[in-house]
């Protein structure tokens, strides 16, 4: 008889109410209830952050940048005031210390581009580790070509687990920066953040956190971790698409040259006698923000703090077990990522079954997770899979929505018999 | 749009027990390497033409998902015994039926391979579909560098 997956807990909050909030879950796809199991690639929003975006495009809308008139002053508040709410969500000291880009992406880009040029030199090292997304890679090894830098790679064992001992050996004298992500979008693994930023400055290197899929999983405390940069994007944690954080320290943003250039990021423009340049934030947010994107981050942060962070990943923990629980009973499943500490994702292989069929026969039955390589080719290469299927959660997924993938995964042998 | 549409018997066999794989003809004298990054499919194909311009034999290596590998399968027996400008016209004819809207699947012209065009109902995996053929293509006309159908 098959075992039932020990008794689950029931969220610290009403799930019910919480799916209530979130227009998109409640569709169907195919004429079966949407099953959205993506929320690594991308997360719903609550009504709230809708409302607040319909609000500020459709009412309280003019240009930020302090311009006279009323409308203009109100916006320009309110996008300071999310700016007030991001640097509180992540315990930075200082509210200078946070830049609005588009996205992680753009984020690790700027460091790079900016930090990275000044500060990295022919025969220096970057570290990374063998999980990163291509967003913590590529933007070091186009760095790494620029500069004549090496890029060295801190290796991951089957579990999914990083190698501490190995990440050790590799840092020396030459390492300039560690670039390591917080929580694997691929395996899960949550990273010891703190513990790898304290040795990295014990060896001299700065260190930049790609946060993307931490903060809205987990509480996030910059300063408790002590890293240099930390990276994440809005459309993750049920925010806007377009917009995203590079939180830096204010020391280190100062003494960077400025990226963008344009209207905002500088002091005074003149022909005869040179362009100077804002202070930070500004100096890096050239041109008209994506203002209502961030004010539309701050009001998701918001909605965040209402259900608490602590609520939220206690939940998901729960899922994730409950997931993995049941996952190992499909014949023929192999999970690829089985950290300890571990974020609600899950990504699998299955014998006789590639995960593109997987997906589509997933797709049919209303259930959205994505296949690939997540844009983590070298870690596939690791584990030897051209591909996975990733199902990951989040707060308002529920145990009846993994049942559903557990039962339509029993179904992928029959149809592809 | 039914799952059994795409996965249809005759693909499923196909998948199940490809023809022609791995199979790399002795002798054979085109060859061109298709990948698609993003969903993992990747084959090579190999073509021994001979001196009257016929495809005498072909095969193919490598792994994908159960629409690219059944397809690749399909087009080796397919081609075999074809001339190559016979080759290329079917080439053309699937090409057409997975991405044209208008393109009517003539059963004269694509014979077994008219399974292909449940395909077309799900748009998402077509690139998987022609990966093969336009691999193959691309070995009868000696290109170089990697094809991809992403």
């Amino acid at each position: 008889m098959r075992e039932e997956p020990d008794r689950v807990q029931v969220p610290g909050f009403d799930i019910d109410a919480v799916r209530a909030d979130f227009p998109a879950l409640h569709q169907q796809v195919h004429g079966k209830p949407l099953v959205y199991l993506d929320n690594a690639a991308s997360t719903q929003k609550p009504r709230s952050v809708l409302e607040t975006l319909a609000h500020y495009y459709g009412h309280e809308y003019a240009n930020v940048h302090r311009g006279v008139h009323h409308l203009s002053g109100r916006v320009t508040d309110a996008y300071e005031q999310a700016r007030n709410r991001v640097a509180g969500f992540i315990n930075a000291p200082s509210a200078r210390e946070i830049v609005f880009l588009r996205g992680a992406t753009e984020a690790i880009n700027l460091v790079a581009q900016t930090w990275g040029r000044v500060n990295i030199r022919s025969g220096d090292e970057i570290l990374v580790t063998g999980m990163e997304h291509h967003a913590n890679i590529v933007p070091w090894q186009m760095l790494c070509e620029q500069t004549g830098a090496v890029l060295k790679v801190a290796p991951v064992d089957d579990d999914g687990v990083l190698d501490l001992d190995a990440l050790g050996d590799l840092l020396g004298d030459r390492t300039r920066l560690v670039a390591v992500t917080h929580v694997s979008n691929v395996l899960g693994t949550v990273n010891p953040v703190a513990e790898i930023a304290a040795r990295a400055h014990q060896s001299g290197a700065r260190v930049l956190v790609d946060g993307a899929q931490a903060v809205p999983h987990l509480r996030v405390d910059v300063q408790a971790i002590g890293c240099d940069f930390y990276a994440f994007s809005g459309h993750k944690m049920y925010g806007p698409t377009g917009i995203g954080v590079l939180w830096g320290r204010a020391e280190l943003l100062e003494a960077m040259p400025p990226w963008q250039g344009g209207g905002e990021m500088i002091r005074t423009v003149d022909f005869e006698r040179g362009t100077t340049y804002a202070g930070i934030p500004q100096k890096f947010e050239a041109g008209t923000p994506h203002f209502v994107g961030a004010i539309g981050l701050g009001a998701a942060i918001d909605y965040l703090e209402t259900i608490g962070m602590d609520a939220i990943a206690a939940w998901e923990r729960e899922l994730c077990d409950y997931a993995m629980q049941a996952i190992v009973e499909v014949p023929g499943v192999r999970v690829i990522g089985s950290a300890p500490d571990k974020g609600a994702i899950l990504s699998f292989v299955m014998d006789g079954a590639h995960p593109h069929d997987i997906g589509t026969i997933l797709d049919m039955q209303g259930i959205a997770v994505r296949t690939g390589h997540h844009c983590a080719m070298p870690l596939a290469r690791r584990f030897g899979v051209p591909a996975t299927v990733r199902a990951s959660l989040s707060f308002y997924n529920t145990t009846a929505e993994i049942d559903a993938l557990i039962a339509a995964l029993h179904k992928v042998h029959e149809v592809l018999k | 749009m039914e799952l059994r549409d795409l996965y249809e018997e005759v693909i499923l066999d196909h998948n199940r027990n490809p023809r022609n794989y791995p199979y790399r003809p002795p002798g054979a004298n085109h060859h061109a390497h298709g990948f698609n990054p993003l969903c993992g499919d990747e084959f090579q194909v190999h073509v021994k033409v001979d001196e009257a311009g016929v495809i005498e034999d072909v095969g193919f290596e490598g792994a994908g998902c159960a629409i690219s590998t059944a397809s690749a399968s399909m087009m080796t027996e397919a081609v075999k015994g074809k001339t190559v400008a016979e080759a290329e016209r079917l080439f053309h004819a699937v090409q057409d039926v997975l991405t044209d809207e208008s393109a009517e699947p003539s059963d004269e012209t694509l014979g077994k391979l008219k399974v292909l065009t449940g395909v077309k109902e799900f748009p998402m995996r077509v690139k998987c579909a022609t990966l093969a053929w336009h691999t193959l293509n691309a070995a009868l006309h000696d290109q170089e560098g990697t094809v991809t159908t992403e």
